[in-house]
C-alpha cells in the first residue's frame, strides 16, 4: 500500500470544494506549481468535514492555492500525522503556517 | 478479601476523580474527537497541577522519586483516570507522567544515567520494540530479528511490527536472536538510540485507534555497542517477560474507566428518553442490559483488586493477573456495547465518546497479551506439572 498522497491535483475553487461529499478525511493544497501550501484534516468538528476544512483553506491562502488532492478516511488523525512526516522528511521543514506541528510529529524514514 | 478503601485511598480516588472531571472532561468538549493530546499550555498547566499534587509519575519506584503507591491504589486511579473519552489509551493526557520504560531499572548505572534519568526529567523517551511481522503472542519464538558480535560490537539486521512511539523516541528497548537457540534463552535485549545509522522507521501502521498509530521498523546492519545490553546476553526473554505480567494489574484496570462512565451515560439517557409512552428505563429489555452491566463491571473490579492486593502482599499474582486482563477487557467491551446499543443512533456518532472506546476497547483484548494467552497462561498455572 502506497504511503503518500500522490492522487492527481485538482482545481481547488468553490464549486469543486462543493461537489464533495461531507466526509472525514485528509488532504494536501498547493500552489499552481504544485508546492504544498498546507498538509490538513477534516475531522468530526468540520460541521461539513472535508468541504468545511477546504473553504478554510481558500480564506487562509487566499489566489495562491490553486489546487487540492484529497482522501477520506475515518482515520483522519493517524493518516495526517503520517502525511505530516513524510512531508517533513521530503521537504525538510513543513509547510509556513504548520511550523509548530514540527515539535510534536514524529520522524519517518520510507523506503 | 477485604475490597473497602482505606482513607487515604478514598481520598486519593475522590481527587482523581474530581480532577478528571473539572479539569480533563471540559477540555475535550473542545477538542476533536479523536484528539490524541492537548493544547501545550493546559498539558504544562495541568502536569504543573498534578506535580503539586504528589502524583506526578505514578508508576516512578520510591527510591527514584516516585509518590510510592502501592498496586492496589495504582489500579484505583488507573479505574478513575481513564473516565474520558481519550482515557483508555491516554488516561488524563499523560499529566500525571509516565515511568519510562520498566525494564531500565535493572539497567546499570552507567545505563540510566544515560537512558533511565532522563527519561523520569522528560528529556528523554523511549520505546519498547519487541513484536515482529512473524508474531507477537509467542514472542520467544517468533523473534527473527538477528544480531551477532562483531568485535565490541553487536550488529542487527531485521524488523519489527506495531512499535508505539517509535517516530518520536529518542532510544528503543530492542529484542533480537542472538544465539541458535530458537526459544527465550537465546534472546537479547538491547538500548539502542533511534539516532543510530540503520534504524529506520519504516511506515505507519493505521488502527482502530484512530487518534495513534503503531509503526513498522526496519534495522539494517545496525550496530550496536556491547554496553547497550540490557542485562545478560541470552537473558533478553526474561526482562520482557516480567514487563508483560507487570503490565496486566494496570491495563486491565483501565479498561473499567471507560465501562463506568458509559454505564452512566446509558443509565442518565434511559431514564430521560421516552419511547412507546414511557422512559427507556420502565422497558426490561433496558433493564437487563443495565443489570448485565454492572454484573460486567463489579466483576472486572473484583479481579482487579484482587490481583493488586496479591501483588501487594508479595503472593504469586500470574494467575490473577492475567484473569484481570481478560476479564476487565472483554467485560468492559461488552458494557460499551450495550451501550451503544441502549443509546441508538447517537450511540454511533462522534457527538458522544462511546464509539471510540467500543473501537478502542477491541484493541485491549489483543494488546499485551490476547485473551487466548491469558487463558494458556492460567491453564499452566493450573494445571502445573509439564504444562508449565
Amino acid at each position: 500500500m502506497g504511503i503518500r498522497l500522490d492522487k492527481p491535483w485538482e482545481r481547488l475553487d468553490s464549486d469543486s470544494v462543493s461537489s464533495l461529499q461531507a466526509q472525514l478525511g485528509v488532504y494536501q493544497v498547493a500552489d499552481g506549481d504544485g508546492n504544498v501550501l498546507s498538509v490538513g484534516y477534516a475531522g468530526a468538528r468540520h460541521p461539513f468535514g472535508i468541504r468545511s476544512a477546504l473553504e478554510h483553506e481558500i480564506r487562509l491562502h487566499g489566489k495562491k492555492a490553486t489546487l487540492f488532492r484529497y482522501e477520506f478516511t475515518s482515520n483522519y488523525r493517524s493518516r495526517w500525522d503520517e502525511l505530516l512526516m513524510l512531508h517533513l522528511h521530503d521537504h525538510g521543514q513543513l509547510p509556513d503556517h504548520q511550523r509548530d506541528e514540527e515539535g510534536r510529529v514524529g520522524r519517518l524514514s520510507p523506503n | 478479601m477485604d475490597f473497602r478503601l482505606n482513607e487515604e485511598q478514598q481520598m486519593i480516588v475522590d481527587t482523581t476523580r474530581r480532577f478528571v472531571q473539572t479539569e480533563i472532561v471540559p477540555l475535550e468538549d473542545e477538542l476533536d474527537p479523536d484528539a490524541g493530546s492537548l493544547a501545550p499550555d493546559d498539558q504544562d498547566r495541568l502536569t504543573t497541577m498534578t506535580r503539586s499534587m504528589g502524583f506526578y509519575g505514578l508508576d516512578i519506584p520510591e527510591e527514584y522519586g516516585g509518590p510510592g503507591l502501592n498496586t492496589t491504589t495504582r489500579a484505583l486511579m488507573a479505574i478513575e483516570m481513564s473516565q474520558h473519552r481519550a482515557g483508555l489509551y491516554n488516561p488524563c493526557y499523560g499529566v500525571f507522567g509516565g515511568a519510562g520504560l520498566a525494564q531500565l531499572y535493572e539497567a546499570t548505572e552507567t545505563q540510566k544515567e544515560r537512558w533511565l534519568y532522563p527519561t523520569l526529567r522528560g528529556e528523554k523517551k523511549g520505546c519498547f520494540a519487541l513484536t515482529e511481522p512473524s508474531g507477537g503472542s509467542d514472542p520467544a519464538r517468533a523473534i527473527q530479528t538477528r544480531g551477532f558480535q562483531d568485535g565490541d560490537e553487536w550488529v542487527l539486521n531485521g524488523s519489527k511490527l506495531y512499535i508505539s512511539g517509535a517516530d518520536k523516541a529518542d532510544y528503543a528497548l530492542v529484542f533480537a536472536r542472538t544465539s541458535d537457540d530458537p526459544g527465550r534463552n537465546g534472546v537479547t535485549a538491547f538500548i539502542i538510540d533511534t539516532d543510530t545509522p540503520g534504524f529506520h522507521v519504516r511506515r505507519v501502521v493505521h488502527t482502530l485507534r484512530a487518534t495513534h498509530y503503531a509503526t513498522e521498523l526496519q534495522f539494517e546492519e545496525l550496530r550496536v555497542p556491547q554496553e547497550n545490553i540490557l542485562g545478560e546476553v541470552n537473558g533478553g526473554f526474561a526482562i520482557a517477560n516480567d514487563r508483560l505480567s507487570r503490565q496486566r494489574i494496570p491495563y486491565a484496570a483501565g479498561c473499567i474507566g471507560p465501562a463506568i462512565r458509559a454505564q452512566e451515560m446509558a443509565i442518565d439517557w434511559a431514564k430521560n428518553r421516552d419511547a412507546f409512552g414511557s422512559a427507556l428505563a420502565e422497558k426490561q429489555a433496558i433493564q437487563w442490559m443495565i443489570v448485565d452491566n454492572e454484573i460486567d463491571i463489579r466483576h472486572a473490579r473484583y479481579c482487579v483488586l484482587e490481583a493488586a492486593q496479591k501483588a501487594d502482599s508479595g503472593e504469586r499474582f500470574r494467575t490473577e493477573a492475567a484473569m484481570a486482563k481478560l476479564i476487565a477487557s472483554e467485560a468492559s467491551s461488552r458494557v460499551v456495547d450495550r451501550c451503544i446499543q441502549i443509546h441508538g443512533g447517537i450511540g454511533v456518532t462522534k457527538d458522544l465518546p462511546l464509539e471510540r472506546w467500543y473501537r478502542e476497547l477491541r484493541i485491549r483484548r489483543i494488546g499485551e497479551g490476547p485473551s487466548e494467552v491469558q487463558r494458556l497462561i492460567m491453564a499452566r498455572d493450573i494445571l502445573g506439572g509439564s504444562f508449565k
